[in-house]
């Protein structure tokens, strides 16, 4: 049970608190409600190169890492196709230098051209070497792009292409400033060794004052339910085929998307799950497998990848897969192998756990999804799955029309 | 009114006292060492079995590896299914993972489940069967893998500094090829699995909210085996390669892996002593100055200022033996050679001018202040310790390294920098 408290400032800014004594260290976790999903189709990327502008200087203050690490500190931060998350931990007694900090850039950035210059290539880098310049490293998006026809998750948070973030320009950054970096689209949590008497004086002194701005309302458009089977191939540079295959399953709140959380864990969570047992130990067709899904606020992808041992027929490979779907769907699971992902589950929540940084991340996280309370309560949701609903469930999602396949060739 | 442009005071590192929480130790009956920290406020922990059955003790290219990898996959009584749906089923992580010197054998469970876990790691350490089948599908796997990692210039260049800086035939230099997999045989992992588990050097690392017969259950699950405490290392007939290998430095080399890559792995590296040498702990604060976390002149340089690369890190090898400081990054294949110059610019910048007060300030408070976080958790605290342990030191060490970061002057670090940051000792790798 994690415990903390919640209050909102006036300018709507949500504030969480959970103390921790135990340790000398004070985390501030500052959620902001955008991803990538917020972006113009052709401008994508852009809340990504954002996150980086982040860090390049704000109205009175010209360079957030150096007062942070003079303050003992570290920082990071991350965006996803939901959302925009920045944490940093210091030492508790420096705990204002934080709020200082993050307060400053919830008011206004410094929006220079010199750090928009920068960043712009800094990102190009990041995209050539995690999605161009590696093996395989552009599947995801192709699978995206086949997977999605209309929803923005129809693209990477790094984004569709190279030229999208090479064109940002600096009003584009205000404009998406103004829009989303507002209180009222953000959470903020404190977490470590402090009170809750102390966070509400130091939120009141240097978020208060925020303006409040406008509530950002979402209206992003909806993904049809797709009715006919996809198929993709691709041939590129790599030396082994590949299969990628995935299935729309449930928006993050539906109670169906722990059932598929489940499903994953028995197809291909670890050495004793069924796709990586009959098909990389028995039979012998895929090196390696893996079986997760997207884990997005919205509704997401199931997704199955591997790779396929030379020599190994595509078509062979893929009715492999589905057979052990078959499998499933035919005999059903038995109470023990339910348990076991449960058990699987109930332990990866209790490591998750250990480290402050990560309980506040997932305080604001869930508080983001509408209730930091999903935190304390998310293991009984798992619980609560019966094998009968697992077995229905897949049916729904691995029927062939809800399916999306890339054939991913080795060649030159 | 509120003044956003004036810094809230801090409390600057030299005022924090840090300190290291101490070990309990037991000895199992047949003498194995345990070293333990029993911390934390989740029912979790963590053991790990540490063997002394690196790839510095094989005769063989990639025994060692192979035989710690399939220690796994099936004993006289379980198949590697059911040793794998044993610990699944608990909800635990059994892995394992092989180094230069030493070998592991970990388990991450719910402290609940201890009981009905570790028999089934004893019986992994003690009986491992190490069938045809298992090597089979290993080898082929494992040369699939390689050929993906092959079309990396990153995991390309580093395999080549390595061999550069230690010779292909020292364990930190000598890297895994297709046919060293395909040369593996059942019955030389058999007899290294005899030789280095069975028999092996051991010692034992647990750490977390631990049961109160935590001793009990590791003695009745281990203490009867025919292991030997770690000690017998230094004593005995260990292969144990520590000797500084010739070091073929000032070389230049550019090498082309992938045509049509976008990006060069750049690796400009030099050869440097283990954490005994008296320059080392100096090194530490020098090199974080250097490229050693996000603030650093490489990085802001670099990065920051010319955009040139995602990240660019500097840092010192984490070797029990003979290491190198190393400056490792990938950069925009047009903008490789520039980089380049730039990172011979910073070390000339070290050697030629002091570093200012403010600068160092930063340094020593953000240092303490990772340390302070690192040494968060049961987890983290016995790493330290294995550490320490590992590398033959003890705890003054990590109290001499406080020293150190708190009171290293501007002119002592550009002393060692005018020692150590010659571009000469360095060699240079690209691998586009």
């Amino acid at each position: 049970m994690i415990l903390y408290e919640k209050f909102t400032l006036s300018n709507g800014l949500s504030v969480i608190v959970h103390e921790d004594k135990s340790t000398p260290m004070a985390v501030i976790d500052v959620i902001y409600d955008v991803g990538a999903r917020d972006e113009n189709p052709n401008k994508t990327g852009f809340a990504h190169l954002f996150e980086h502008l982040m860090f390049g200087g704000s109205i009175n203050i010209p360079d957030y890492d150096e007062p942070l690490q003079m303050a003992g500190g570290e920082n990071n931060a991350f965006t996803t196709n939901d959302l925009t998350n920045y944490y940093c931990q210091l030492p508790a007694e420096n705990i204002e230098t934080a709020f200082w900090l993050e307060s400053d850039r919830m008011l206004s950035l410094a929006f220079s051209e010199k750090s928009l210059d920068v960043q712009r290539k800094v990102v190009c880098e990041e995209f050539k070497e995690h999605y161009i310049n590696k093996p395989y490293g552009d599947a995801a998006s192709k699978m995206r792009e086949l997977a999605y026809t209309t929803h923005p998750y129809r693209w990477m948070t790094i984004g569709k292409e190279l030229k999208h973030v090479e064109d940002v320009e600096l009003q584009d950054v205000k404009d998406f400033f103004a829009k989303h970096y507002t209180p009222a689209n953000a959470v903020l949590v404190v977490a470590g060794n402090v009170t809750v008497e102390q966070v509400k004086l130091l939120a009141e002194k240097w978020f208060g004052p925020i303006p409040a701005g406008e509530k950002y309302q979402r209206n992003v458009p909806v993904e049809p339910p797709q009715t006919a089977p996809r198929l993709m191939e691709v041939k590129a540079n790599v030396p082994l085929n590949a299969l990628y295959k995935t299935w729309h399953i449930y928006p993050r709140l539906d109670k169906r998307y722990y059932v598929c959380d489940l499903m994953t864990e028995i197809l291909g969570g670890g050495g004793s799950s069924r796709l990586f047992q009959a098909l990389v130990k028995e039979k012998k067709l895929f090196s390696n497998i893996e079986c997760s899904h997207y884990g997005s606020t919205d509704a997401g992808l199931l997704s199955v990848e591997g790779k396929l041992v030379n020599g190994v027929d595509m078509k062979l490979a893929d009715a492999a897969v589905m057979e052990e779907i078959q499998r499933l769907l035919d005999e059903g699971i038995t109470d023990e192998e339910l348990q076991k992902v449960k058990n699987k589950t109930e332990s990866m929540l209790a490591f998750e756990d250990m480290s402050v940084m990560s309980r506040a991340t997932s305080l604001a996280m869930y508080e983001l999804l509408g209730d930091a309370n999903l935190m304390n309560t998310e293991l009984e949701r798992y619980q609560a799955v019966t094998a009968e609903e697992l077995i229905e469930e897949s049916r729904i999602v691995f029927d062939n029309n809800n399916s999306n396949t890339v054939y991913y060739f080795a060649g030159n | 009114m509120l003044n956003r442009t004036q810094a809230p005071n801090i409390k600057d590192a030299i005022e924090f006292n840090l300190h290291l929480k101490p070990y309990d130790k037991f000895v199992l009956d047949n003498g194995v060492e345990v070293f333990a920290i029993n911390a934390g406020a989740q029912d979790v922990l963590q053991i790990e079995l540490v063997f002394f059955a690196g790839n510095s003790y094989e005769t063989q290219h990639t025994v060692a590896a192979a035989t710690n990898h399939l220690l796994k996959n099936g004993t006289s009584t379980k198949t590697a299914f059911q040793i794998n749906e044993h610990f699944e089923y608990y909800g635990a992580y059994c892995t394992r993972a092989c180094y230069n010197e030493t070998a592991t054998v970990s388990l991450h469970t719910l402290s609940k489940h201890l009981p009905v876990l570790l028999p089934v790691m004893k019986e992994i350490i003690t009986d491992a069967v190490f069938s045809e089948e298992e090597l089979a599908t290993f080898k082929q796997n494992s040369k699939q893998k390689l050929s993906v990692n092959l079309k990396k210039c990153d995991f390309v260049a580093n395999r080549l500094v390595d061999a550069y800086l230690y010779g292909e035939q020292h364990p930190y230099g000598k890297y895994t090829k297709a046919e060293n997999y395909d040369a593996l045989s059942t019955d030389v992992l058999k007899k290294y699995f005899q030789q280095y588990y069975v028999q092996g050097n051991c010692v034992i690392f647990v750490a977390g909210k631990l049961p109160d017969d935590i001793e009990q259950q590791l003695n009745n699950n281990f203490g009867k085996l025919s292991l030997k405490n770690h000690i017998a290392i230094t004593t005995g007939n260990g292969r144990l390669v520590t000797e500084a290998p010739e070091l073929v430095i000032g070389d230049k080399k550019r090498i082309v892996n992938d045509e049509t890559g976008l990006q060069g792995a750049i690796r400009i590296a030099r050869p440097f002593p283990n954490r005994h040498h008296p320059d080392f702990q100096k090194v530490m604060v020098l090199n974080t100055v250097f490229g050693g976390f996000f603030g650093s002149r490489l990085m802001t340089n670099i990065r920051e200022e010319k955009g040139y690369t995602y990240g660019i890190h500097s840092y010192v090898q984490n070797h029990i033996g003979p290491t190198a400081w190393m400056i490792s990054t990938e950069a925009g294949k047009d903008v490789c050679e520039a980089a380049i110059q730039e990172i011979y610019k910073e070390m000339k910048v070290l050697r030629e001018e002091l570093i200012d007060e403010e600068e160092l300030l930063l340094v020593r408070n953000y240092l303490i202040g990772i340390i302070l976080g690192d040494l968060d958790g049961p987890f983290h605290i016995i790493g330290r310790w294995k550490s320490i342990i590992l590398n033959n030191l003890d705890e003054q060490y990590f109290y001499d390294s406080i020293q150190t970061i708190k009171n290293i002057s501007a002119e002592e670090l550009r002393e060692v920098s005018l020692r150590y940051l010659q571009p000469e000792a360095f060699q240079e790798l690209v691998v586009f």
